[in-house]
């Protein structure tokens, strides 16, 4: 069924004439141009379409625009701050983790999400936070080391 | 950014503005092509000029320098992840002495770039790296030797930083670019410019950063995937349920009713729909898939069945290295040792399915795809339409990570074939996971057989071993049977294999000092689609090889770091085990019997790089499994670019290699694949992997060599022989899962 929806995106006010079975996925990258989430899957086993939904990291894939109505959505394009990027953006460059990056983002999300709810996670925590998100390149161990940058330099901002 | 060595505005407007020079000079189409984002934004294919290369042996089709005072690198080489686009600018900044943030890169791009064929076999650096390296040398060699006559003064007088080039008596200076007055480079490269010592070099050996990775963090356009053209559509491939699968019937009105549909594609059992959102295109291929009626061929053999019709019915076999009366002189030895392993079929498991986007205009194809080799899939793509190949245009842009030939070429032929029928607009095609697990070619199911005798003394007297395997190259080089979408049409283009290739013996042959080696292929035809899969017929061949080499050493009762050393004669091999045998404090190892340590160790292709690892596995505290701890590795790639690139790429290498060993084989039965997402084919996940340490040693006075694949076969043989040490007994077949938590 076609109706409008509204939704918060990167702190912006936006509404969609949407198919309320499509999946936020498809929303955000074709009529919100941000192709920072991906498709992977399909089915939330890989984790590559992650968004913020009220701060906490999920697959778009699997959310359904009929239940987001007002829902707040960060993607990783909205994670700057004036203009001035997410500490753990710099982390993920700063320790150079990626190799083809298609994860990145889930990644990236995903580890946002954690260090809001815990800012000095332990390495067991980091990997369990990262471990719905696949990544085929092997750069696991850059992501894990990446993360743990970026909670010490905030903890010691 | 502009640079201070830019000609002036006035010049640039000039050149902007005049027709021919514009022609004549690579301004717009080399600006414009700077920015990956710009091109994702479409702007490509506005009509831009763009210039081809015109061969291999000009500068020109390597180093180009703009009137915005820019350097920009053409390579015909991909970027895969591998971080090549940042060690390939590196390498031309070093030889022409420009800072790297003035530096950009072109990957394979048939309107400009080189044809360098495939990005594989960890050739980029060893070959595109050395083209780039000797055009840069001779394009400076050729601006300093101008500068030279304008000024009347010896080259010797003449320096060269960040492209001014300054008399030494300070009298003159001038920019490469105000030089060059937009001029082309379009001088031979004739090898007579001299290569810059490695003891002066400032970037080589530099762990510079790739420049890609922040804008990857920030969520910037930088896939095919994400490519937005004007007024593009979506489509989806609609595949059989197996590979003989036969259409027996499809309901096509009801699937042009849904929302959306602008076509439906039918060709024999090639069936694609368009669809205006890419939402709609995927519902109606859920609707497709109830739609339409197949017959399937039942796969055969069975994968219970496959290793022993693999020997049963392989093609007559093949000497690969041949050594008279080896029977004999195995035979003869004190000691004889045979073993067989197995490896079974795994597969690339790209992270994002294969993507790419096509549009067919006025009977002209560009197609913009995440192919290894943009050249071959032109020609590939002019046999199975029917076309010229200089009506088509093939534009690399990153994939997801590929790790050989996975769906990329084939979502490429589906885009063109679908684009052709739907002129006029830009197609773009994903797969869905299914397909890419379902269809991509996997790596080939191997058994390998080895025999082998010791002297006295623990040395090795003769080697003999057999290869069983499916072939590991069926890449598209021009023949349209290669491709799925080829395959499945009305009048279908046959696929001729055309030979299996040398991929299935791959480091086959040990690079240890033995007299006498003795090694047989014999090819099958097996079930499963086959291509390659980082490092080929390598990774079963090494993890084969250095089981045995471990077997060998206990059965001489030697340390495997000795046995190892003693059966060898190759310098840089020593070296890189004796490294390991230090960095992993191997005297000091654990000796409780709670953790295992395994070896392994193998030179790529027997000429690239040289890669040694230890792997460390832990004894779980309850249950009797084991986890894998830790690896680490140490690799000779010769004079290392950038050793921060190598290190990634490393250790990508060794957990990916990790995660085949240990978790992954495709599944299938007679109905087809069932391994067709992430549930049914596990791989590796972030609480599982290893913490991994990779040493280089640095040879800047070597040549580089290619490294990207040296770390998929020790490790899997390092794992397995950790993981015997603490068994007790030998284990001869992957993947190892039963006994890991």
């Amino acid at each position: 069924m076609i109706e409008k929806i509204k939704l918060l995106i990167n702190d912006k006010k936006r509404e969609f004439e949407v198919d309320l079975e499509e999946p936020l996925l498809y929303i955000l990258r074709e009529d919100a141009n941000l192709y920072g989430p991906k498709y992977g899957c399909g089915m939330g086993q890989c984790g590559a379409c992650m968004v913020l939904v009220d701060g906490r990291a999920q697959p778009s894939c699997l959310l359904t625009c009929g239940n987001l109505h007002e829902a707040k959505i960060k993607t990783i394009e909205g994670l700057a701050k004036n203009g001035n990027p997410h500490p753990l953006q710099e982390a993920f460059f700063e320790v150079q983790a990626a190799q083809c990056g298609y994860c990145l983002n889930g990644m990236l999300i995903s580890a946002v999400s954690l260090l809001e709810e815990n800012p000095s996670p332990s390495i067991s925590e980091i990997k369990e936070a990262l471990n719905r998100v696949l990544c085929r390149c092997g750069t696991h161990s850059r992501f894990i080391k990446a993360v743990q940058l970026a909670s010490e330099k905030s903890q010691n901002a | 950014m502009t640079s201070p060595n830019s000609p002036n505005s006035s010049r640039r407007s000039f050149l902007k503005n005049t027709g021919q020079l514009l022609i004549g000079f690579n301004l717009l189409p080399l600006t414009f092509c700077q920015s990956k984002s710009e091109i994702l934004d479409g702007g490509i294919s506005s009509g831009s000029q763009v210039r081809s290369s015109m061969g291999s042996d000009i500068i020109d089709s390597w180093i180009r320098l703009d009137a915005e005072g820019k350097v920009t690198v053409l390579t015909g080489k991909m970027e895969l992840g591998q971080g090549i686009r940042t060690a390939l600018m590196q390498m031309a900044a070093e030889e022409l002495d420009v800072n790297m943030d003035i530096v950009t890169i072109i990957n394979g791009d048939t309107g400009q770039t080189a044809d360098e064929g495939y990005t594989a076999g960890s050739g980029t650096i060893e070959r595109s790296g050395a083209s780039i390296r000797k055009a840069a040398a001779e394009a400076k060699f050729f601006m300093v030797n101008m500068a030279s006559e304008k000024w009347d003064e010896s080259p010797e007088n003449l320096s060269v930083k960040n492209g001014l080039i300054q008399s030494k008596n300070g009298k003159h200076k001038i920019s490469y670019w105000e030089l060059l007055d937009g001029k082309f480079l379009e001088g031979k490269v004739t090898g007579n410019a001299p290569l810059k010592n490695p003891k002066d070099h400032t970037l080589v050996g530099k762990g510079i950063l790739r420049e890609d990775i922040r804008k990857m963090a920030q969520g910037e356009a930088f896939f095919v995937h994400d490519l937005r053209l004007p007024e593009m559509v979506h489509a989806r491939v609609l595949r059989p349920p197996s590979y003989g699968s036969i259409l027996i019937d499809l309901d096509k009105e009801s699937v042009l009713a849904l929302p959306g549909v602008l076509k439906l594609v039918v060709d024999g059992r090639f069936i694609a729909v368009i669809a205006k959102r890419e939402y709609q295109a995927i519902k109606a291929l859920e609707f497709l898939k109830s739609a339409a009626k197949w017959q399937t061929e039942p796969l055969s053999p069975q994968q219970a069945d496959l290793f022993s019709e693999m020997k049963k019915k392989s093609l007559p076999p093949q000497q690969v290295e041949e050594a008279k009366h080896i029977n004999t002189i195995i035979g003869n030895s004190p000691q004889i040792l045979e073993a067989t392993y197995l490896r079974p079929y795994q597969m690339h498991a790209s992270a994002g399915p294969s993507c790419a986007v096509a549009e067919w205009k006025d009977g002209k194809l560009t197609v913009w795809t995440p192919t290894q080799g943009v050249y071959p899939l032109r020609s590939t793509l002019s046999d199975f339409l029917g076309i010229d190949t200089k009506d088509i245009r093939c534009i690399g842009l990153p994939g997801s990570g590929c790790y050989g030939h996975n769906g990329a070429d084939d979502v490429s032929a589906d885009a063109a074939f679908i684009a052709r029928s739907f002129p006029g607009k830009p197609v773009r095609v994903q797969w869905m996971r299914e397909d890419e697990h379902a269809w991509e070619p996997y790596g080939s199911a191997m058994l390998l057989k080895l025999k082998a005798g010791l002297d006295a003394s623990g040395k090795i007297t003769g080697w003999d071993c057999g290869i069983w395997s499916d072939t590991h190259s069926t890449r598209p080089g021009g023949k349209a049977g290669h491709f799925i979408a080829a395959r499945h049409l009305e009048k279908p283009f046959e696929f001729q294999p055309g030979g299996f290739s040398g991929g299935s013996y791959r480091n086959s042959s040990p690079l240890y000092n033995i007299p006498s080696k003795n090694i047989v292929l014999h090819n099958y035809k097996g079930p499963l689609r086959t291509s390659a899969l980082r490092g080929l017929g390598a990774y079963g061949n090494i993890f084969a090889l250095e089981s045995f080499m471990d077997e060998l050493a206990n059965l001489a009762a030697i340390d495997p770091f000795e046995f190892r050393i003693k059966n060898l004669d190759n310098p840089r091999a020593i070296e890189v085990i004796k490294t390991l045998k230090s960095k992993c404090n191997w005297e000091n190892r654990d000796q409780s019997g709670r953790v295992g340590y395994g070896l392994a160790f193998a030179q790529y292709k027997n000429s690239a790089s040289y890669f040694a690892v230890v792997a460390e596995i832990h004894k779980s505290p309850t249950g009797g499994k084991f986890r894998l701890h830790k690896l680490t590795g140490v690799i000779d790639s010769g004079q290392c670019i950038n050793p921060d690139g190598l290190k990634n790429q490393t250790e990508g290498g060794m957990i990916q290699s990790a995660s085949w060993t240990i978790m992954e084989a495709v599944q299938y039965d007679a109905n087809g694949i069932t391994s067709k997402d992430w549930n049914s084919y596990p791989i590796m996940r972030t609480n599982d992997v290893p913490e991994v340490e990779v040493h280089i040693i640095d040879r800047p006075k070597e040549k580089p060599l290619g490294a990207g694949e040296a770390a998929q076969g020790p490790v899997a043989a390092a794992i397995v022989n950790a993981l015997s040490s603490l068994l007790d007994k030998r284990v001869y077949e992957l993947p190892l899962k039963d006994y890991f938590v």
